[in-house]
């Protein structure tokens, strides 16, 4: 299981190859900040990270509160750039941000000016300019009706409950057909109901398009309902890849049947445990 | 309708409100009730000498407001203009310099928002110039345009120009960056970005910038004509030096009518650009 640690074998087949990441915030040292007393200290958020991943796999990452699971995610997103290693898209080092890889955010990031479908149209727009106008049209629709979202294409996002507002900023994540779907808790300010509603639509939608997707999540059940492997990072600061665990259950999944199968509950108290573990560590750690 | 579906709506208890005592028609009875109270003081305080020599009572000086308001538009030479034609001058005066000031306002306050390198070099000028009293500048107005006209709209312009211009950097300064980032993750183009994500996020901003803009604007129009020769300010000055009371305060009554209404317009504006955000 602990194959993908082994930081010196890639896989030739990943599609996307995380190589000894390493990401460091640089504190403020400059004389002015010392001599105003507020200088800081560099911070190591990750460090040496390396991680292969798999076309057509769903990955989950799941760790304590403030490991760097975001800071992560944002340098393979290219918003962010990595202080040492490498990130490879394709066998292409990524320098930046770009629509081969779409992201969902966790506070959906909809402009609240663009309608629904304006807001997936800036999306295609931005990434296709040359589609025709009938594409276009076609394309918005089909994203709009594959996350439930027709009858809804005129309406503002703040017309709209939390879970309406994550379709649209799944649809226009999907809309400009990424090699890659990043998310970053998209459900984490969601209630358990709507939750529920959107995770089976992930899975519906997954099982449709099999694209590889990076999701964060800090839910147990979640990460074992969608993910096809689990990575499960060890608390900051200097956070590591701890241990990746497979989901072998079979697709189609079902929410209902899901914890049948034999692995479901060694699986899920063996991430627990380590959750557990990581979480109360930190919080020693801040008592101390 | 209603009426003919008796059993149509269920009572639930809590308090209902009556038709007629509602809040708004109890705020309304309080405005009239004391708008009678006030006029009736102001008469008995006029009729019994009450007040300075020369004080009005409201029934004078309702009588007048009536006059101007039915007789707006007449033209005897400078000193004896209708209300309606003064108001008219004001406003042009404002328009020009408000929009002249805006024109500059805006873009300069995008460019200002976007680069922290142009915030930090033009900041002083802002920071100098904007306390400044609008009528320090008249006497350089007059001494370099050597019109009274323009000095008018130069005043207006240079009043009115720093609301727009620092709450438009401020909008575009704090646009949420989750926005740029889902611009980014697009890979937009920095000109796509300033205008499809970075304005409109900014606008309720540029729009609040706006509306303080013009409350200026209309404060210092009155200030200005005084020493400039037509309009509502002038009308004033005019009838103060004819000591003619009543005409002054039908002016202050149709410049505060009139404020408010501008006002009330870039309210609504604000409304429409919000989109659920309040600022
Ligand atoms: N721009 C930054 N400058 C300095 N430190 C940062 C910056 N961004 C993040 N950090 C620090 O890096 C660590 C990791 O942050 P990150 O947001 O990646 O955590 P996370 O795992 O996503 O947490 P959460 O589960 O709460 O979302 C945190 O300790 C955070 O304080
Ligand atoms: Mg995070």
């Amino acid at each position: 299981m602990n194959d993908a640690l082994m930081t010196d074998t890639y896989s030739p087949s990943a599609q996307l190859s995380i190589r000894n990441v390493t990401k460091v915030f640089h504190g403020k040292q400059d004389l002015f900040s010392k001599l105003s007393g507020k200088s800081s200290a560099d911070f190591v958020a990750i460090e040496d990270i390396s991680l292969d991943i798999e076309p057509n796999t769903f990955v989950t990452i799941i760790g304590p509160s403030g490991c760097g699971k975001s800071t992560l995610l944002n340098m393979v997103a290219g918003l962010s750039d990595t202080t040492v290693g490498e990130i490879l898209l394709n066998d292409i080092p990524i320098t930046g941000p770009g629509p081969d890889r779409g992201m969902v955010f966790q506070n959906y990031a909809l402009m609240p000016w663009m309608t629904v479908e304006e807001n997936i149209r800036f999306a295609v727009e931005t990434v296709y300019p040359k589609l025709s106008g009938k594409q276009m049209q076609r394309t918005i629709k089909e994203h709009i009706q594959l996350v439930g979202l027709a009858g809804a294409e005129t309406k503002h996002p703040h017309e709209l409950s939390g879970g309406m507002r994550q379709r649209v900023g799944i649809a226009r994540a999907l809309a400009i057909s990424p090699q890659i779907l990043l998310m970053d808790e998209p459900f984490g300010a969601l209630d358990a109901l709507t939750r529920g509603f959107l995770q089976d639509e992930v899975v519906r939608i997954w099982e449709q398009q099999r694209k590889t997707v990076i999701m964060i999540t800090h839910s147990i059940e979640e990460a074992l309902l969608l993910s096809d492997r689990i990575v499960m990072m060890t608390r900051g600061p200097a956070a590591r890849v701890d241990e990746i665990l497979e989901v072998p259950f079979p697709r189609p999944r079902h929410r209902e049947t899901i914890d049948q199968h034999p692995a479901y509950h060694d699986l899920k108290a063996e991430m627990e445990s380590h959750l557990f573990r990581e979480t109360r560590a930190v919080e020693e750690a801040q008592l101390a | 309708m209603a009426l003919s579906k008796p059993t149509g709506t269920k009572f639930y208890g809590g308090e209902r409100e009556s038709l007629f005592f509602n809040e708004n028609v109890r705020a309304f009875l309080l405005f009239v009730g004391s708008l009678i109270a006030f006029l009736l003081l102001w008469e008995m305080g006029a009729r019994f000498g009450v007040f300075a020599k020369g004080m009005p009572p409201a029934s004078t000086t309702l009588k007048e407001l009536w006059w101007w308001s039915t007789h707006p538009f007449f033209d005897n030479g400078p000193n004896d203009l209708g209300i309606g034609w003064n108001l008219l001058i004001s406003l042009r005066r404002v328009a020009i310099g408000y929009t002249l000031a805006s024109l500059i306002a805006v873009p300069l306050g995008i460019l200002i928002g976007i680069s922290p390198i142009a915030q930090k070099a033009f900041n002083p000028y802002i920071q100098l110039l904007k306390p400044v009293s609008p009528l320090a500048w008249l006497p350089l107005g007059l001494y370099i345009l050597r019109d009274s006209e323009q000095t008018g709209i130069f005043i207006i312009l240079i009043s009115s120009i720093w609301p727009t211009l620092i709450n438009t950097a401020f909008g575009v300064a704090n646009v949420n960056p989750e926005y740029l980032d889902v611009s980014k993750t697009l890979g937009a183009s920095r000109l796509r970005t300033i205008f499809k994500v970075i304005i409109p996020a900014a606008l309720p901003s540029i729009v609040a910038g706006l509306r303080i803009s013009m409350g200026i604007a209309w404060l210092v129009i009155v200030a200005a004509e005084m020493l400039l020769g037509t309009g509502l300010g002038y009308f004033i000055w005019n009838e103060w030096n004819n000591l003619y009371i009543p005409n002054i305060l039908v002016a202050i009554f149709i410049i505060g009518l009139v404020g408010l209404i501008l006002d009330s317009i870039f309210a609504a504006l604000e409304k429409f650009v919000a989109f659920g955000r309040n600022s």
